[in-house]
């Protein structure tokens, strides 16, 4: 979320969902809302029956695809490219708000040159999108009040998401569709909470709040309130760790309810420095696939076994409470942390509930300081809530932006490829996708039903690149990248163009984050999920038909 | 503001919103009118015939559900040209329902059954219909919820659901007069078929033709959060003898309005599953030892004997909350600093993660803490 960041000064949904409802136009970009946010994606359709316009940019054919009025099939990973030439129609037809970009933005001159050195054709060639829908994209997005921009993994997962977030935040502040009802740039989150373990400062650089580690004022605010010394120098970032762990200058990692091993990319790298670790303690609900791994294992306690509460992706804190008695001997989480903590004398562990944690976090994080559980009773409560009679904040920015000049950011932006793109050997380009029917990778997993729904993988594939490896639809087939390889079954569709195939990554039977590429985004540190080159190979034989190198690298 | 427009029910007067339907100007004016294709939830269609009222200057009965209030119109909701008419409707339905009541699911939260209750019918006259059991094969294909086509009264209240609720347009009427059915596309069963398993129409249909496969009723219900994705709707899990065997959207709640996905409808099944791990558990080096002598050797001499080679061989034993707890924090205390690393999680609360942050970055002095945020 760091490019949103730069923009508006923090990053997050600055809308509220029930909002995308009465927008009167809704873009929508790698998103496939109707299988990753369902509800949401249901709030489109409520917005479609009253006459909104839907543009969708994606490179699958994803259900949303069929209700949009205008989709655009750009190829992956060149979603800058289609967004500056949006911007540059936007730029020549003078349809941006002169007002709003001249009374809340900043270096409009800047960003109006970078858009000016590019045009339309170029992006068309770049994204594969004529230049006549991403003109007509621009004018439906520019004219249409108020517009709301949706966006999940299919814009921060690749090497150069920040640019991509940037690209989006731009769009939105020159037409002045933000700081309003209905409008806004919107990322989906993708689990309950991550939302919420941002907010809580599970992160390397910033305390609770978003308060910088390093920022001396801040830090001193925290050793007071916490009644020790802190360490300045901000940590390191989750793919950063497992490579520190790999060189030997991590020892011990302890790891709360996360899956690694199927969910984070390159997973055979990821075992390998796990295996380096002297001490790697686990606590989850199951024995993870990361689990077996670990030397110590701690039973944790479920959703329904315990109080406390998520923020949603649209910054509500809402409350979860305790349904039925901890399975077997499982604890909740915060009781383990606590037991831990006083067990290695530490002071200021000592809570009995987490109502009594939710204080402490209200005195030291100004956008929580008006969250109580009590006000929680009925339903959550959307942040900055900065005191207890506050009543939430469904929109963000209407008046001023979180910068330090009250202003938001326009920025230049650069189109770069993605670091991986499909060579002769690998001549495939793979995205990752979920399904409708699991979210990461443990806890659906565990449900039968869900499982008969969708119980193993599927590599999609278009019948074009079928046809010209000679596969059959059903047929287990081996995908491999420079990494590594696994084996899966094909799924002949076209929803996927030719020389793109398409995985989801719930399955630890078939670990696709074998495949996936671990470059990372410079700034945010979100590894490159959606674009990977691979080749696939018949099970029998390894082999290539010189027909179907042309797909995927760009000739004709 | 809405214009009131004022109307007589049954001889009283009332006033109603303008645009509203006679029947909600019934309910709302405490007067029942039955039904039974008629959900709030959706668009009325006026299948049933059930909820006619006679209106005054008007020759037809009109379906209340489908007609909307005017200015001075004169309503009577029952009187007994209506009340033979609902009753040779619901004779109608009787003749080809499969009623079997005793083992139905549905039974006690039927509308059928209530419905019966309120009109009657005349059993003499009922007796002359040919009963004719459909008996048609009941689709158990999907994982959550069984279709009995033999139960369906085509209220059409699903296939209104699932277009305009779920957005999923997986079923639809099939078939004219007695073949009429609800059926997905070239009635291939509903797991084969494009419907995504919200169960929206299941929580909706009045009969016991849409039924879940747990069929127990919870004893008492707790209103949270689902912890499936970053929507985050609310929802009520029914428990029953310490286990949660149902879920329902919160129709409180602004983000879904009592809407819920598969997943949070029925993805609470992980919570006693089986493979849940029961006991902490820690790797044994040597596979003969005792669990309790590894810990003790530990908590007093420190630093673990570590090779990764031997340490991934070796099996876990299981051990005690107290001792699992004196082995990690006394294992921890020889790596504070930068030598530390900790992954905290999107599954779990606020709470929790800022007390996971504290702990690292007060107990561990260090800065080295994410999640999958990035991810
Ligand atoms: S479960 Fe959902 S998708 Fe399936 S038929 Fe019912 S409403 Fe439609
Ligand atoms: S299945 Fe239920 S909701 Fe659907 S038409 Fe039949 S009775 Fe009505
Ligand atoms: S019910 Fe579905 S959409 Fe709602 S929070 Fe749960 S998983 Fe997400
Ligand atoms: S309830 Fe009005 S016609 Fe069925």
């Amino acid at each position: 979320m760091a490019g949103l960041a730069a923009s508006f000064g923090s990053g997050a949904m600055t809308n509220s969902i029930n909002e995308i409802g009465k927008a009167a136009c809704i873009f929508a970009i790698g998103t496939n809302t109707t299988a990753n946010h369902p509800i949401i994606g249901r709030q489109i359709d409520r917005a479609l029956r009253n006459g909104t316009k839907l543009i969708v940019a994606d490179p699958r054919q994803i259900p949303l695809c069929r209700k949009a009025h205008i989709w655009l099939r750009l190829q992956p990973g060149t979603d800058v490219a289609l967004l500056k030439g949006m911007m540059r129609v936007i730029l020549d037809e003078k349809l941006f708000d002169t007002s709003f970009v001249k009374e809340r933005c900043e270096d409009f001159e800047a960003f109006e040159t970078s858009i000016m050195e590019y045009d339309l054709a170029t992006a068309a060639e770049i994204s594969g999108v004529t230049a006549k829908e991403i003109a007509e994209a621009a004018r439906m997005y520019a004219s249409t009040s108020p517009a709301t921009i949706l966006y999940t993994m299919g814009i921060t997962q690749h090497s150069h998401g920040t640019d991509n977030v940037r690209s989006v935040a731009n769009l939105a502040l020159v037409t002045g569709n933000i700081g309003k009802p209905s409008t806004g740039v919107n990322p989906l989150r993708g689990q309950n909470n991550v939302q919420g373990a941002c907010d809580m400062g599970a992160l390397p650089n910033v305390y609770p709040g978003y308060q910088k580690v390093d920022d001396k004022e801040v830090r001193e605010k925290f050793e007071k309130a916490w009644g020790c010394d802190l360490n300045p120098s901000p940590g390191v970032t989750l793919t950063e760790i497992f490579e520190a762990a790999h060189a030997g200058k991590v020892k011990a990692l302890y790891l709360m309810g996360e899956n690694p091993m199927v969910t984070d990319p390159d997973s055979k790298f990821i075992e390998k420095a796990i295996s380096r670790l002297e001490l790697f303690v686990v606590q989850d609900l199951f024995l993870t696939d990361t689990a077996r791994l670990a030397d110590v294992v701690l039973p944790a306690a479920s959703f329904a076994e315990k109080d406390g509460t998520f923020t949603n992706t649209e910054r509500r804190v809402q409350r979860v409470r305790q349904a039925i008695e901890p399975v077997e001997n499982a604890r909740p989480d915060w009781m383990i942390i606590c037991d831990v903590a006083r067990n290695m004398d530490a002071k200021g562990f000592d809570f009995d509930s987490p109502d009594q944690i939710m204080e402490e976090i209200r005195s030291l994080t100004p956008s929580y300081g008006g969250i109580k559980y009590e006000r929680l009773k009925k339903s959550g409560l959307q942040w900055p809530c900065p005191f207890p009679i506050h009543p939430g904040t469904p929109y963000l920015y209407s008046d001023r932006f979180n910068t330090p000049s009250g202003r938001a950011q326009l920025a230049p932006v650069e189109y770069r490829p993605s670091a991986e793109t499909a060579s002769n050997e690998y001549p495939f380009i793979l995205t990752t996708r979920r399904s409708i029917f699991h979210y990461h990778s443990v806890l659906s997993r565990k449900v039968p039903g869900l499982n008969a729904l969708r119980g193993e993988e599927h590599v999609e594939i278009n019948p074009a690149d079928a046809a010209s490896l000679e596969i059959k639809d059903g047929e287990v087939v081996i995908v491999a990248s420079k990494r590594g390889s696994v084996k899966a079954k094909i799924k002949i569709t076209g929803v996927v163009t030719p020389g793109v195939v398409s995985m989801t990554f719930h399955y630890g039977e078939t670990r696709t984050n074998i495949l996936t590429s671990t470059a990372l985004d410079p700034i945010a540190k979100i590894p490159e999920f959606k674009v990977c080159a691979v080749k696939i190979e018949r099970k029998e034989s390894a082999y290539i038909s010189k027909d179907y190198l042309r797909w995927g690298t760009g000739g004709k | 503001m809405t214009k009131h427009v004022p109307l007589t029910i049954n001889g009283v007067e009332v006033r109603a919103p303008e645009g509203t339907t006679i029947l909600t100007a019934a309910q709302d004016a405490g007067i029942y009118i039955p039904t039974l294709c008629h959900c709030p939830d959706v668009s009325s269609q006026g299948v049933c015939r059930l909820c006619l009222v006679k209106i005054e200057k008007r020759r037809r009965l009109e379906p209340s559900c489908r007609t909307l209030v005017e200015e001075g119109m004169v309503v009577v909701t029952d009187d007994a040209e209506i009340e033979q008419l609902r009753q040779v409707i619901l004779e109608l339905i009787l003749s080809d329902h499969d009623f079997n009541c005793l083992l139905c699911p549905k039974s006690g939260n039927c509308r059928l059954q209530e419905l019966v209750t309120h009109i009657d019918y005349n059993e003499r006259r009922f007796n002359r219909f040919e009963h004719v059991a459909k008996e048609l094969p009941i689709d158990t294909s999907n994982p959550f919820f069984n279709f009995n086509p033999n139960k369906c009264i085509h209220c059409t209240i699903c296939v209104r659901t699932c277009n305009e609720i779920s957005g999923t347009h997986a079923i639809d009427m099939a078939h004219r007069g007695y073949d009429l059915k609800v059926s997905t596309f070239a009635n291939k069963p509903l797991k084969e078929s494009v419907c995504v398993s919200c169960g929206e129409c299941v929580e909706r249909c009045p009969v016991g033709a849409l039924t879940p496969k747990k069929v127990e009723h919870p004893t008492r219900e707790v209103k949270t959060t689902c912890t499936h994705c970053g929507v985050g709707c609310g929802l009520y899990l029914g428990i029953r003898g310490g286990a949660i065997i149902r879920a329902r959207g919160d129709r409180e709640n602004p983000v879904n309005q009592g809407n819920l996905c598969v997943r949070g409808r029925y993805g609470h099944e992980f919570v006693d599953c089986h493979e849940r791990l029961s006991f902490p558990l820690v790797r044994a080096y040597d596979e003969y030892a005792q669990a309790s002598s590894i810990v003790d050797e530990v908590t007093e001499k420190g630093k673990p004997v570590t090779a990764p080679l031997v340490k991934r061989e070796g099996k876990f034993v299981e051990i005690t909350w107290d001792q699992a707890i004196k082995y990690v924090a006394s294992t921890l205390s020889h790596y504070k600093g930068d030598q530390f690393s900790a992954i905290s999680s999107a599954k779990c609360t606020n709470e929790e993660n800022y007390l996971f942050q504290k702990f690292v970055r007060v107990v561990m002095g260090t800065n080295n803490i994410d999640h999958c945020a990035r991810l």
